[in-house]
């Protein structure tokens, strides 16, 4: 799994959010006439978080936020906008349920970790295999607990799409 | 071995004991998608190069969020499933017959079921002590293809409430004060149970808000034991057959018990822009409110309008509020149409839209305008909710909010009662 004209590790800059960032602070209601016209859609990702994100994310940037991220609705075009986005990952303190099923899903990878000593603009790099971290900007690496097996499965295929295409069944 | 509701029914589902932490593929006895989600779901079976449902007799699309079509986008999108459900044989719930959630509760729902849907909110399903969760687009299509998906069995928290609720207070406040006590994130991966006598004596409607609100714990589902409750409802509903009795083994293992005493619960509500902003109403009684709403999956049923309907009996709403109120499904329409409780809220100055999500997730009417305030019945109350992210929303229940309608700000019904 790679991000186009990238390969892990690499490095890139952090888009720093807080606690709670919900479905609606990534995918707001009310632009829900676009949630069949991805690209359109997507140039929403975060608009009720940080405006500016949508319009000068970078390839294969990190978003990086504090607890609870993706909390509330199940609707997957939140992770599809932040993957489409140009996010190379998601990384947080903790996650809802349902929007990191959905990460691992499209293909977004998720990561868990103490992210108070990433500040906006940091550039980090992540090693998804070895689990970790590497703040360059501040000098320091962080590790983080591996995705679930039944899910890195998933993850490893591009998402669940590419998964069920591939083995034509739930095989975890 | 001593089984949580949750183990319980994820046990008898798959023919083996399982337990909190262990992955399982189980067959789904109904899974849903609706016009926010339905046209996504569809699109990602055919990128998977599936044609049609594993069971189309299990497989429910469902016109709730946008209901009528404000325009030919949203109209083309629930075209598209209406002829993909047709196609397909598939279950059609049309624009009009209400919330997934409700039409679940009323015609599907019953003990012992795996029921997953495009909708967080799907969780509801558990006041029937069936294991409703919501997913994504692509999980949910996955499991219309196949007829299974995968779970992690949760761990589950113990909520045991006791007593008598006090008049005025009702199940949306206690649900409101149990998730101030676990915060938003709480209950994250795992399950909740409800239970305790103020449980056992609660109405259908009453334990379908406890459910519906389980995920703004966080929580993958909130069950209830089934009981002659749960009976006398499916036999209401034609579905007597369908009940079975469920409860957990009496030494099952939680990771956490939250007790509560109902008689000291009191009408709550949440502030912006977190469901776990929990102050007593009496604290912010006061507090100007430009919009109400009444509706919802969490608030919208036929016994939440009556409770509506006699605060607001011969008085009228506040020239400086609005009252929407959007009913659950066409039965509430109906049961309310029938004795007189929409008369009743039409009277006092509601706006009455059809059945559906209505104002709660901010793509529909109802919008408030910048710096409003606007109380609903429903479950959230993230920044931007209801459709302008200058707004701020608050949460109660229907009686505080006909109260509130009333007067124009924040207030008590216990004044009123």
């Amino acid at each position: 799994m790679n991000m186009e004209g990238k390969t892990w590790p690499f490095i890139s800059t952090a888009w720093k959010f807080g606690d709670s960032i919900s479905t609606d602070h990534i995918s707001p209601g009310r632009y829900f006439h676009l949630r069949t016209n991805l690209p359109e859609l997507t140039k929403h990702t975060l608009e009720d978080a940080r405006e500016e994100y949508a319009s000068n994310v970078k390839s294969g940037d990190f978003v990086v936020a504090g607890r609870n991220f993706g909390m509330g609705s199940s609707r997957e075009h939140a992770a599809i906008m932040i993957k489409m986005s140009g996010a190379g990952a998601v990384v947080a303190k903790s996650f809802a349920r349902i929007f990191y099923r959905n990460a691992i899903n499209v293909g977004l990878p998720a990561i868990m970790c103490n992210t108070d000593k990433i500040a906006d603009k940091d550039q980090l790099s992540i090693d998804l295999e070895l689990g970790k971290l590497k703040n360059e900007t501040k000098g320091f690496e962080l590790t983080f607990s591996p995705i679930p097996k039944e899910m890195m499965k998933i993850l490893s295929e591009g998402g669940l799409v590419s998964y069920i295409k591939k083995y034509g069944d739930l095989k975890l | 071995m001593n089984k949580t509701l949750s183990e319980k029914i994820l046990s008898r589902k798959v023919g083996k004991d399982v337990s909190a932490g262990e992955i399982i593929v189980t067959d789904v006895d109904y899974m849903f998608a609706h016009d926010a989600s339905g046209p996504l779901t569809i699109d990602q079976l055919r990128t998977m190069g599936i044609q049609k449902p594993a069971y189309p007799d299990k497989t429910i699309i469902i016109i709730d969020h946008a209901v009528p079509s404000p325009n030919k986008t949203i109209s083309n999108n629930q075209e598209k499933l209406r002829k993909w459900a047709i196609k397909t044989g598939s279950r059609f719930s049309e624009a009009g017959r209400g919330i997934c959630h409700q039409v679940l509760a009323e015609d599907y729902a019953s003990p012992g079921q795996i029921i997953i849907g495009t909708d967080s909110h799907t969780v509801t399903a558990g006041a029937l002590a069936a294991f409703g969760t919501g997913m994504g687009a692509t999980d949910v299509a996955v499991a219309i293809g196949l007829g299974k998906t995968w779970l992690r069995v949760p761990e589950t928290i113990m909520i045991k409430l006791d007593g008598d609720l006090p008049t005025g207070v009702y199940s949306k406040d206690a649900m409101l004060t149990f998730i101030g006590k676990l915060t938003m994130e709480g209950a994250t991966y795992k399950a909740l149970e409800f239970s305790g006598s103020t449980i056992n004596n609660m109405r259908m409607d009453e334990r379908l808000t406890l459910s519906n609100m389980a995920v703004e714990a966080g929580a993958k589902v909130g069950l209830i034991s089934s009981d002659e409750t749960t009976k006398k409802y499916l036999e209401s509903r034609g579905r007597g057959k369908f009940f079975q009795k469920i409860m957990p083994d009496k030494k099952a293992e939680y990771t956490e018990t939250l007790k509560f005493d109902a008689s000291e619960i009191e009408p709550t509500i949440a502030f912006p822009d977190t469901v776990d902003n929990i102050k007593t109403v009496s604290e912010a009684a006061g507090t100007e409110i430009q919009e109400v709403f009444i509706g919802s999956c969490t608030n919208g049923r036929i016994e939440d309008l009556r409770i509506a309907a006699d605060i607001l009996k011969g008085k009228k709403v506040n020239p400086n509020t609005k009252l929407i109120v959007t009913p659950a499904s066409r039965e509430t329409l109906l049961l309310a149409v029938q004795d007189l409780t929409l008369q009743t809220l039409i009277e006092s100055g509601a706006t009455v839209t059809p059945p559906g999500c209505g104002v709660c997730f901010g793509a529909l009417g109802g919008v408030p305008a910048d710096d409003d305030r606007i109380l609903t019945t429903s479950n959230r109350n993230f920044k931007g909710r209801t459709g302008n992210p200058l707004s701020g929303t608050y949460l109660a229940s229907p009686a505080t909010a006909a109260v509130t309608a009333i007067k124009g700000e924040i207030a008590d019904p216990r004044e009123m009662l």
